[in-house]
């Protein structure tokens, strides 16, 4: 039996990670993840834990605290949001190319400037090529599995990377909600201990980590990160398929709502999903052929199952929580076209940049963006394909 | 929005516990078996800036995650606000209002913008101070606003309280007795239902 319990996003992931115990947690606070170490480190204080609190003096530090940690063969975690993580960009590669499964708890918030504490995804997009994988939630709940799954998904024999897990800051990090709680032992179970095959300081086994990699050998070792998150696919696929027998709630790649026969689609990822969920619902109950597609995993791009389930639609709108200043368009929407290019019958799409430094998305401004669809799929003319939904003068 | 989902919106002043009402009603919601939203609009928050916060109650789980633009109940915690600040924008006929407030419902009506529903007042202020010895509205706020919008069941709502304080307040049982008695009063002295 789960337990049934009311928990802010913020407060579910330190739950998580008080009921996995890690070894270390190397952490300096920014808001909105600011919760989470000040949480879990209550739970150190009072014993509820036996990890290794380290108050790092910067974001750049907490990174390479769990480097060292992970390096030695520990379980390292860490959280932080926007110019924390930006703070850290030159670790989080080094966490990656060393092959360190870090769980890193992102709360999503934009990246300066000018100056501002509201939620977007442009610090976690701006991490996308840096070699982590990327899980992102809709709500506490996601947030919550999410990190249950993440180091059994990092920590695979055949993956060892390191795992972002993001959810919404503010919108989820700070939202009271209804949650399905695992017990403990549950948890432990299902996460496991760690044990890596290769870590510094065994005596048997003397490795080295992060020396100087030449010409002959950087490229080969680069390559295996490729071949590292090519394997992710299935791993995550069967961590996920685990995770629904052991609690009920089944997850994948992407989540389709109301796909099914769908003419007209939005891809969105995060908490924005959950709104635009409730405006198609509005539009099925007006007999419109609309649907939704959320992805779950951004790192790796789940562009198979995101070409499935577009199979049939006519015109679809990529949703965009972060810009990517190229003139062209956002990370997703470029990252979905991709995906569908050489495919056959393939969609019109549009991109919408929108919820910038946390502009509120509510119900009616996804209806608007069906509203556009409506406009493309009865004229056929696509017009201006990279647009910004929600800017005031526009 | 779906009928069955009661949406509330919350106006205070950094510091006055706008923010606290609010989650302690989720939580007396969601004690009583309900799915709750409790949240509040984040800014760079300072003490007595306007502040705003959210509740939704539901009987299944509400997806939107948005901020509330057509609430059904207002709950403003500062008097002073009716002047700065917008607060029956959107709100529906059918719902409420609820105001800290000594005053009559009908002497505040003209300072709301039109507003046709139902305004009520309630004195957390002088409440707040004669059982709890200081002003902390947000107490008979709360109250006020489980008797105006029955989200909670009265009586499931004083015993989740009683058992919540006693939790809360385990080192300092004597502050218990004091508010209960704030929220019991509350309850009573609402004006304008």
């Amino acid at each position: 039996m789960s337990i049934r319990e009311r928990l802010s996003g913020n407060e579910a992931i330190a739950y998580c990670l008080k009921q996995i115990n890690p070894d270390v947690m190397g952490a300096f606070p920014i808001t909105p993840s600011t919760e989470i170490p000040q949480y879990f480190s209550a739970y150190v204080a009072n014993g509820e834990v036996d990890t290794e609190f380290v108050a790092v003096e910067s974001e750049h530090s907490a990174m390479s605290c769990c480097i060292g940690a992970e390096a030695a063969g520990a379980r390292a975690v860490t959280a932080t949001s926007s110019c924390g993580l930006a703070l850290m960009w030159e670790m989080l590669y080094i966490a990656a190319s060393c092959r360190l499964p870090i769980t890193l708890a992102c709360v999503n918030r934009t990246l300066s400037g000018p100056i501002n504490i509201n939620n977007d995804h442009s610090d976690s997009m701006g991490a996308r090529d840096a070699g982590w994988i990327q899980i992102y939630a809709e709500n506490n709940q996601e947030a919550y599995d999410n990190m249950c799954m993440a180091m059994r998904i990092g920590e695979h024999p055949d993956v060892m990377l390191p795992v972002m897990v993001c959810q919404d800051g503010f919108i989820t990090s700070h939202a009271i909600e209804n949650i399905e709680l695992l017990e403990d032992e549950k948890v432990k179970a299902f996460v496991g201990e760690y044990k890596p095959a290769e870590y510094l300081l065994h005596p048997d086994h003397p490795v080295a980590m992060g020396p100087y990699d030449t010409q002959p050998y950087y490229y080969e070792h680069k390559y295996q990160q490729v071949i590292a998150m090519e394997n992710a696919k299935e791993v995550i696929a069967n961590v996920f398929k685990e995770f629904g027998e052991m609690s009920g709630r089944k997850y994948d790649f992407i989540e389709k709502y109301m796909m099914d026969d769908a003419e007209e689609a939005i891809v969105i990822i995060g908490s924005s999903a959950g709104t635009a969920k409730e405006a198609v619902k509005r539009l099925r109950a007006e007999g419109k052929k609309v649907g939704l597609i959320k992805l779950r995993v951004f790192r790796p791009f789940p562009a198979a199952q995101i070409v499935e389930a577009l199979k049939g639609v006519k015109v679809v709108a990529i949703m965009d929580k972060a810009d990517s200043f190229n003139a062209n368009g956002g990370p997703l929407f470029e990252e979905v076209c991709t995906s569908l290019i050489g495919e056959e019958n393939i969609p019109k799409v549009v991109n919408y940049i929108y919820g910038i430094g946390g502009r509120d998305v509510s119900v009616e401004t996804i209806e608007e963006v069906f509203t556009n669809l409506d406009e493309i799929l009865k004229t056929g003319n696509v017009g201006q394909k990279y647009r910004h939904i929600g800017v005031r003068g526009l | 929005m779906s009928k069955n989902i009661v949406e509330i919106r919350w106006h205070g002043r950094g510091g006055q516990g706008a923010k606290t009402a609010s989650l302690l009603l989720a939580d007396a919601a969601f004690v009583t078996g309900k799915y709750v939203q409790g949240f509040p609009e984040y800014g760079p928050e300072r003490m007595g800036a306007p502040i705003t916060a959210y509740n939704r109650i539901s009987d299944e789980r509400c997806t939107v995650h948005s901020n509330i633009y057509y609430p059904d109940y207002v709950a403003v915690v500062d008097e002073s606000l009716l002047e700065s600040v917008d607060v029956t924008k959107g709100l529906k006929e059918d719902g409420a209002i609820v105001i800290n407030s000594a005053k009559d419902p009908e002497e505040l009506r003209p300072l709301l913008k039109g507003y046709k529903g139902k305004v009520c007042t309630i004195d957390a202020r002088r409440i707040s101070e004669e059982t709890l010895g200081k002003n902390f509205p947000n107490t008979p706020m709360l109250a006020a606003m489980v008797k105006v919008t029955q989200v909670v069941e009265e009586n499931a709502f004083i015993q989740q309280m009683e058992a919540s304080y006693k939790h809360k307040f385990a080192s300092k049982p004597q502050v218990i007795e004091g508010n209960m008695v704030a929220l019991k009063r509350s309850m009573e002295e609402v004006k304008g239902l």
